[in-house]
């Protein structure tokens, strides 16, 4: 299938080096320490933080840093076709696991000794690239709820298709057979903290790809922090008056 | 860039399935005009200041391709709406839209509209998507328009009346195809434009076929497609490609899978309008209508009287197995086709049929075409140019086949050239086997080193090239040739062991992969023999000269080397890219000559008696261990070098030499198998050679029990043994069945490893567990392929990315079977070809075989010739009248009624070949029995 046209043109418009139009909403969930949505183009994903609070079950309280618990979800609606989607298959496992982690990497655990900190992502439409959507939404929520971290976690996804390197696939391109890598990085530290890829290319091509999805991940990051901004602006005014 | 507004289509997919997409609308696409001061022009191709730009829509598209092919029609905006359509519609017709677009010289612009912020519509509500489409292109024209100027001149062409209606009221000018090609002033491209039913109706009076009353349906209904789906659910149809008689243009065969088995069908009526290769839907008929009389005629219908079997090369391999199976049998499922599930249409050549009473001059005729092909019917087309038409090869497309029309309707193409002509008559060949003979673009020309080429210092620094210029190395090649890829050395080693050596052309390091040479090479698949010329797969600098392994010039090389013992035992093998100096470029006939020269004894001499004494015991070993020796009835033509007619024709002869070289490059082929295997178990490139079917050798053993030979087909090995034993009363005995057994092999094939178990990779004729080619990478992409795997296996390259997707590698293994078919098919018409030129002068009485009885008559092999053709016993016209003689089939004997005449299969007899011309300008070869031998 002809993924980009001769023009240059991918299926919806875009030129490879392109991403889909961004939208963020902070505090969406009043009863939340924290909570932002995150839209990639047709992605939409929910997170919501609680913490850092009491650890619920003893044993699991660590002495010297805060305990990070993550819970992804895909809501029934998210795609087309209506179907119940559990949290505990093995998708949502693997998913939840990435996310944490990857949060973990950002949040100072450390200053939050005893404590819990629960982020829950739900995908509330899918059309591709919803890990790195979730990891977006994640960041801002744990913004919104002050959790000290080291820098901010911005993510992108690129691929391969028709031998050219494609940023931020959707659905269509997702399902087109290509690599799908997955990248998160702290853009003022310039660090990785999560590089994921479930299929086999040339090294050369994957070092392209590895590029174009941290570009990627880079433009996420400034507007993540714009977006940052001016819910800040907006407090400050909201308590000055 | 990121200027974009969000729209949302929906779309409905398969079930009541929503599908959201985002569609971006953008303000940077160009307009393409040269002329544009806003666009980035840096693709741009129109010239808005010659004249008029065209705009047309999806059905001008789908209808016209060929008029747009025409190289009369540019300056054309292709809008990405009209593509897309056209590609949901017919993908054929949209690829050959969009090599029309990517020819620079022709200037179409591809104007991505849907795209673009200010053409981009929303559908009305209550407007249908056809005329949201309509209104696009319209609104697209209007944009153009407003875009560059009030001088441009944009025109919109569409057939539809209504669009044209609303485009002049938005004030935009608009022609119908017809208005549009007047314009251009050229009376030939009126035959391009294709009828459709609409124009018709207004623009000619004279479609006598076409009244009402005159509409006489001949075929029954095709089924719709929903029945048919719902038929081949229930199991009551059949899905398959037809494939219609080569021999005979009224009897098709359609292999089912369903029914496991082929199904016949017979006569027009049955096929339905089905071409070759449509895919289509049988049914089943009842079986007491099923095929009972065994032995089928020559040619079958009686109505036609043109329809009989012609002349020809004998067949290579298995082609002519499906007819004589479909002959053999008795109580075969027959079918008639219900339906059509996709059509293989392509352009065809050939010629009109002459006519008594041509019309007057520029008036509208209609002719019947009859193609080259035989197992197309004839096509009934509209032409202004009939007496300009008539003697010459013409190409002509198909449109339609309606129920009321006996013939389909098609359109003139274009001209080739006066039949008879032999040019022309290769042309012919060449379109006919889908041969690319056009001359290699610029683009791939541009990747050739630069002339004249020499040996680069930095070559003899490479540490992965072997020096081997002092090694005597030498080519042995047919006279002639002068694309040698293939060299040879045989030292003898001071320990009484031999190093042999097989020196290959380095194709690869001068074909990069992924470049436009590379593509092309690619897509030709092979180099094509013709009698007279020979059409390259790579540019001539790199096959005649760069390439070839040439006497006393430095060649790059990928060189195989063994230490072989006296007993031709091999100890090792070696693979290097190397350089070699080639010190003799013989042909077969002189190294022969050398070979059997007593007096000779200079160390070339020597050489090449060595490795003829090692081939020898290889050959041994292999025939041993149960390879075939087949024959092929090749023959050789001797051309004049100024007139390039044929000037004799033989048999072509086999010496030992031949044979020699042919054993030290299926060595060199295996060794590199493999090794390629072995690194690369997935992304081999293989050639096999399947067991044929004891269906396929039926034929074989029927002839062979009739004259009472035993055959043993349960292995190779045992074939082999008994063909040996097979021996007659004469000496050609032998031969002819080798011949016959030859025909019922199945073809060999390219494949990728990686889609086959390894107990498939089997090659049946060689007898070998695995096989590939590796020796002649000038004229096959296959043994560059190979080449590169084999670097790759070595470490001297990464293994480019096209040889390490699988599906990738599969599509380039069946494109070169393709080629390879279809390139041995062009190089056997143009051998027929110039049998017609070498008979036409020269009536020949000769000595003949009978290779298969038919009801009214045999068909005779002519060994000297190499030609296969029918004598009619009966007289043509009384076909019907049968009990002149009598058949048996178990014996394959046929007998007079009389008693006085009486053939038997592989019986000699003397015929008469001449040249004749039923119709004028049609010549044929035509066969006559001379003497008939008593009973």
């Amino acid at each position: 299938m002809d993924f980009i046209s001769p023009e240059g043109l991918r299926l919806d418009g875009r030129r490879p080096l392109e991403l889909r139009q961004l939208q963020a909403e902070i505090g969406v969930v009043e009863k939340a320490d924290g909570s932002a949505t995150f839209e990639m183009g047709n992605t939409k994903v929910i997170a919501v933080v609680y913490g850092p609070r009491e650890v619920q079950s003893r044993s699991q309280q660590q002495h010297d840093q805060a305990l990070v618990r993550c819970e992804y979800s895909m809501a029934s609606f998210s795609t087309g076709d209506r179907r119940r989607r559990g949290k505990g298959d093995r998708r949502a496992t693997e998913l939840s696991l990435v996310i944490r982690q990857t949060m973990e990497a950002a949040i100072l655990t450390n200053l939050l000794p005893r404590s819990q900190i629960d982020i829950f992502v739900q995908v509330l439409q899918a059309d591709g690239g919803t890990r790195a959507c979730c990891i977006n939404a994640a960041t801002l929520a744990l913004a919104d709820a002050g959790i000290p971290m080291r820098d901010i976690v911005a993510s992108c996804a690129a691929g391969y298709l028709n031998s050219t390197p494609i940023l931020d696939l959707n659905y269509l391109e997702d399902s087109g057979g290509g690599p799908d890598l997955t990248v998160a990085l702290f853009p003022k530290l310039d660090k990785v903290s999560l590089l994921q890829m479930d299929s086999k290319i040339p090294l050369d091509v994957f070092e392209k790809v590895m590029n174009l999805a941290s570009e990627g991940a880079k433009a996420v990051a400034q507007f993540i922090r714009e977006k940052l901004m001016e819910n800040t602006k907006q407090l400050v005014l909201a308590k000055g008056r | 860039m990121l200027q974009s507004k969000s729209f949302v289509k929906k779309t409905r997919h398969g079930k009541v399935l929503k599908v959201v997409r985002e569609h971006y609308l953008r303000d940077d696409i160009a307009c393409g005009t040269i002329s544009c001061t806003v666009c980035d022009n840096s693709k741009a191709c129109l010239s808005s200041s010659s004249g008029q730009i065209i705009v047309f829509d999806t059905n001008v598209a789908l209808h016209q391709i060929g008029l747009l092919e025409n190289a009369a029609v540019s300056n054309v905006v292709v809008l990405s709406l009209v593509l897309e359509e056209v590609k949901n519609k017919n993908i054929g017709v949209y690829n050959r839209l969009r090599t029309i677009c990517s020819n620079p010289s022709r200037n179409f612009f591809v104007f991505s509209n849907e795209n673009h912020r200010e053409t981009y519509i929303k559908g009305l509500a209550g407007e249908s998507p056809n005329d949201r489409n309509d209104r696009a292109i319209r609104v697209a024209s209007k944009w153009y328009h407003a875009h560059l100027g009030p001088t441009s001149k944009i025109v919109l062409v569409t057939d539809d009346a209504e669009n044209r209606r609303r485009a002049l009221a938005e004030g935009i000018v608009a022609l119908s195809v017809h208005e549009y090609v007047q314009t251009l002033g050229n009376a030939e491209l009126l035959d391009l434009i294709i009828r459709t039913g609409s124009e018709e109706a207004q623009t000619t009076g004279d479609a006598e076929d076409l009244r009402p009353s005159k509409r006489k349906v001949i075929y029954p209904e095709h089924k719709l497609m929903s029945e048919i789906t719902s038929g081949l659910h229930k199991g009551i149809y059949h899905q398959g490609k037809l494939r219609v008689n080569r021999y005979n243009g009224f009897e098709a065969t359609v292999s089912s899978e369903s029914i496991g088995e082929e199904i016949l069908i017979q006569g027009r009526m049955d096929m339905n309008r089905a071409f070759d290769g449509d895919v289509v839907a049988v049914e089943l008929l009842p079986e007491d209508q099923w095929q009972a009389n065994s032995l089928g005629k020559i040619a079958e219908d009686a109505d036609e009287d043109d329809n009989e079997e012609a002349v020809g090369l004998v067949p290579d391999v298995a082609e002519a197995v499906t007819d004589t199976v479909a002959a053999g049998r008795a109580g075969r499922p027959r079918g008639r086709v219900i339906g059509i599930i996709k059509r293989n249409w392509r352009q065809y050549c050939g010629s009109l049929d002459p006519m008594l009473n041509s019309g007057g001059a520029g008036g509208f005729v209609h002719a019947l075409f009859s193609a080259a092909d035989r197992r197309i019917p004839r096509i009934r087309i509209q032409t202004r140019q009939f007496a300009n038409l008539v003697n010459k090869r013409i190409i002509v497309a198909v449109d339609a086949w309606d129920r009321t029309m006996r013939y389909p309707a098609g359109h003139y193409v274009s001209t080739i050239g006066d039949i008879g002509d032999r040019d022309t008559e290769s042309e012919v060949i060449l379109l006919e086997n889908d041969v690319n003979n056009k001359p290699f673009s610029k683009q791939v020309l541009d990747c050739l080193p630069p002339l004249p080429w020499s040996l680069a210092a930095e070559e003899l620094q490479n540490p992965n090239r072997r020096d081997l210029r002092h090694i005597r190395v030498f080519s042995v090649d047919p006279p002639g040739c002068r694309d040698i890829d293939d060299a040879l050395h045989c030292t003898l080693r001071p320990d009484g062991n031999y190093e042999v050596g097989v020196h290959i052309a380095d194709v690869t390091n001068f074909v990069l992969p992924d470049t436009p040479l590379d593509e092309e090479a690619s897509k030709r698949g092979t180099s094509v023999y013709l009698v007279e010329r020979r059409i390259d797969m790579l540019p001539k600098p790199l096959t005649e000269d760069i390439c070839s392994l040439r006497a006393d010039v430095e060649r790059l090389t990928f060189s195989v080397i063994w230490e072989m013992t006296p007993e031709a035992e091999i100890l090792s093998t070696q693979f290097t890219k190397a350089i070699i100096k080639s010190c003799a470029a013989m042909s077969y006939a002189e190294a022969q000559a050398r070979m059997d020269d007593s007096r000779l004894s200079d160390p070339l001499t020597v050489d090449l008696r060595n490795m003829n004494r090692l081939a020898k015991i290889m050959r041994k070993r292999r025939i041993d261990r149960g390879a075939l020796t087949l024959a092929s009835p090749e023959v050789k033509f001797e051309i004049d070098s100024e007139t390039h007619d044929p000037l004799d024709v033989g048999m072509y002869q086999i010496r030992e030499a031949n044979q020699m070289i042919e054993e030290f490059m299926l060595a060199a082929n295996v060794s590199v198998a493999e090794k390629i295997f072995g690194h690369f178990s997935q992304f081999s490139m293989l050639r096999r050679h399947p067991v044929p079917t004891p269906k396929m050798l039926e034929p074989l053993l029927l002839t062979a029990a009739a004259v009472a030979v035993d055959l043993d087909i349960s292995s190779s090995k045992a074939l082999a043994d008994s063909l040996d034993r097979a021996v007659g009363g004469d000496p050609y005995f032998n031969k002819l069945i080798r011949i016959l057994a030859t025909r019922c092999m199945t073809q060999a094939l390219y494949f990728s490893s990686g889609d086959l178990p390894p107990p498939e990779f089997h090659h049946y004729g060689l007898a070998s567990p695995i096989y590939t080619h590796f020796t002649s990478p000038i004229r096959r992409y296959a043994d560059v392929v190979v080449h590169r795997l084999l670097a790759a296996a070595l470490g001297l390259i990464k293994l480019p990315a096209g040889l390490r997707d699988k599906a990738l590698l599969t599509t380039v293994a069946d494109n070169l079977n393709y080629r390879h078919r279809n390139a041995q098919m062009a190089s056997r018409a143009s051998v027929e070809l110039h049998t017609l030129i070498f008979f036409k002068n020269r009536p020949t009485d000769t000595e003949a075989r009978i290779v298969r009885i038919k009801s009214n008559g045999l068909i005779v092999f002519v060994p000297k010739f190499g030609i296969e053709g029918p004598v009619y016993l009966t007289g043509k016209k009384d076909t019907k009248d049968e009990s002149d003689w009598i058949v048996d089939e178990q014996s394959q004997t046929t007998v007079s009624r009389d008693g006085k005449y009486r053939y038997k299969v592989l019986d000699k007899l003397v015929i008469h070949i001449e040249v004749v011309e039923p119709q004028p300008n049609r010549p044929k070869l035509q066969l006559t029995l001379v003497e008939q031998p008593n009973a």
